[in-house]
C-alpha cells in the first residue's frame, strides 16, 4: 500500500477545509475519499476507524487521525510551520484559534434558517473582534508570527478568501491583511489551490447541506 | 510583582476550569482574578488586554494568554504534561480535543432553556461515543498516553468527575476509567485540590448564569 495521506470527508469544505489548505501550503500530496451515503459513514464507524465516531479523518503515518485542531497540529509540526519555540507556539495557536471561530460560523451558515441576519453578525464580528487583531500583527511583518509561514498564516488566508466570497470588500480598511492576502496567494502552492481543478472545494450550497444532514441523519 | 500566573474569569468552571486543573497537577500556584462586574471585563477590554475580546485570559511569562486550547497547550508543553513525540502529541491531542468537546456539552446546560433533552443526549454520548475510548486505552496502561501523566489525563478525571456528579453512576460499566479515577484523586495535589477551600469551582448554578450574563451582555437564549 502506498504511503498517500488519505482524507475521508463529505464532498465539501466543511471541517477538512483547512486541512487541505494546510497540506497543499505543505505540498503534500492526498487522496480523497468522500462520504456521500449514510451507508459509507458507518462502513467507517463499524470498521473502528473513527475514534469518536466523527470525521473529518485523515489517514496518514500508518495513523488514523481525527479532531480537526490534532490533525492540524500534527501537520504543522511535522510540515515545520508551527514555531520554534514555545512562544512563537501559542502564538500561533492563539491566532488559529481565534480563526477557527471565526471559519466555524461560516461553516455552520448552510444549516441556519436565517441566514442573512447571522452572515450580518459574523461580518461584524470580523471588522470588530478579529481583523484589527491581524492587520495590526502584520504591519511591518511579512508573515504571523516568528518571520516564517506558518499554520497561522495559511488559517488567515483560507479565512479571508471565504469572507470575502460572502462580502465582497470586507477587507476594504485593513490593508496590511490585504496585502498579506496578496503575497500569500502568489505561493505556488497557493496559487495552483486557486485554480479550477485543484482540490479546493467551492462554498458549501443546498447539496453540502443536504449531504451532511443525511450521512449524520441530523434533525434541524 | 509576582510571578505567579494569573487567571481572570467568572466566578465559576465555564472554559477556565480545565485550566485551573492543568495548573494544579502541574503544582504551579496561581491568583485569580474573579470577573463579576462588566465595569470589570470593560476595563480588561479597554486595556487591550484580551485579544479577541474573550476570557479565559491567563497572564503568565509577561505574555497575555487567551484562547482554551492554546493555553492548555502551552502550560502542558512547560510542565512536561505534553508529549516529546509527535505521535505521542497527536494522541493527547486527539484525547484531549474529545473530552472538551463533552464537557463543552455539560458547560452550556446553564444557558440552555430546556436541559433535559440535553442532558439525555450528554449522558447517551458519554457513554456510547466517548467513555469507550478511555476504557480501551486504559486497560493495562496507568495513563493514556506514553507510560506518563499528561494533559489528557487531567481532562479525562475533570470530564469524569463532572459526569458522576450529574450521573452517579455512569462509570458503572467502565471498571478501568474509575480505577484510573481512584489512582489520579490520590496524587497529592488533585486530592488537596478536591478537598473545601480549594480553588475548584462548584458546578455551574442560577447565580452564575446571571453572573455571565450580566458581564458579557447577553441576550438568551443563545
Amino acid at each position: 500500500m502506498g504511503e498517500r495521506v488519505v482524507l475521508h470527508y463529505f464532498n465539501g469544505r466543511g471541517k477538512m477545509e483547512s486541512i487541505r489548505w494546510l497540506l497543499t501550503v505543505a505540498e503534500v500530496e492526498f487522496d480523497e475519499k468522500f462520504l456521500d451515503t449514510r451507508e459509507e459513514y458507518l462502513k467507517l464507524v463499524n470498521d473502528g476507524k473513527l475514534m469518536f465516531q466523527q470525521v473529518p479523518l485523515v489517514e496518514i503515518d500508518g495513523m488514523k487521525l481525527v479532531q480537526t485542531k490534532a490533525i492540524l497540529n500534527y501537520l504543522a509540526e511535522k510540515y515545520n510551520m508551527h514555531g520554534k519555540d514555545l512562544k512563537d507556539r501559542v502564538m500561533i495557536n492563539m491566532y488559529s484559534e481565534g480563526l477557527m471561530d471565526l471559519m466555524e460560523m461560516l461553516m455552520v451558515l448552510p444549516f441556519n434558517p436565517d441566514p442573512t441576519a447571522k452572515l450580518e453578525e459574523i461580518a461584524k464580528k470580523a471588522k470588530e473582534r478579529y481583523f484589527p487583531v491581524f492587520e495590526k500583527a502584520l504591519t511591518g511583518p511579512v508573515y504571523l508570527v516568528g518571520g516564517k509561514l506558518s499554520l497561522a498564516d495559511v488559517l488567515l488566508v483560507e479565512c479571508t478568501l471565504m469572507l470575502e466570497e460572502k462580502c465582497a470588500g470586507i477587507l476594504k480598511d485593513f490593508s496590511a491583511i490585504k496585502s498579506f492576502q496578496g503575497r500569500m496567494i502568489q505561493i505556488p502552492a497557493i496559487n495552483r489551490f486557486l485554480q479550477p481543478g485543484s482540490k479546493r472545494k467551492p462554498p458549501p450550497g443546498e447539496n453540502y447541506a443536504k449531504a451532511v444532514i443525511e450521512v449524520f441523519q441530523i434533525k434541524i | 510583582m509576582s510571578e505567579k500566573p494569573v487567571v481572570y474569569y467568572f466566578n465559576g468552571r465555564g472554559k477556565m476550569e480545565s485550566i485551573r486543573w492543568l495548573l494544579t497537577v502541574a503544582e504551579v500556584e496561581f491568583d485569580e482574578v474573579l470577573l463579576t462586574t462588566r465595569e470589570q471585563y470593560e476595563k480588561l477590554l479597554d486595556d487591550g488586554a484580551l485579544m479577541f475580546q474573550q476570557v479565559p485570559l491567563v497572564e503568565m511569562d509577561g505574555m497575555k494568554l487567551i484562547q482554551t486550547k492554546a493555553i492548555l497547550n502551552y502550560i502542558a508543553e512547560k510542565y512536561n504534561l505534553h508529549a516529546k513525540d509527535p505521535k505521542e502529541r497527536v494522541m493527547i491531542n486527539m484525547y484531549s480535543e474529545g473530552l472538551t468537546d463533552l464537557m463543552e456539552m455539560i458547560m452550556i446546560l446553564p444557558f440552555t432553556p430546556d436541559p433535559k433533552p440535553k442532558l439525555d443526549n450528554i449522558q447517551s454520548k458519554a457513554k456510547e461515543r466517548y467513555l469507550p475510548v478511555y476504557e480501551k486505552a486504559l486497560t493495562g496502561p496507568v495513563y493514556l498516553v506514553g507510560g506518563k501523566l499528561s494533559l489528557a489525563d487531567v481532562l479525562l478525571l475533570e470530564c469524569t468527575l463532572m459526569l458522576e456528579e450529574k450521573f452517579p453512576d455512569i462509570l458503572k460499566d467502565f471498571p478501568n476509567v474509575k480505577s484510573f479515577q481512584g489512582r489520579m484523586t490520590q496524587i497529592p495535589a488533585i486530592s488537596r485540590f478536591l478537598q473545601p477551600g480549594s480553588k475548584r469551582k462548584p458546578p455551574p448554578d442560577e447565580k452564575y448564569l446571571k453572573n455571565v450574563v450580566e458581564v458579557l451582555n447577553l441576550k438568551l437564549p443563545l
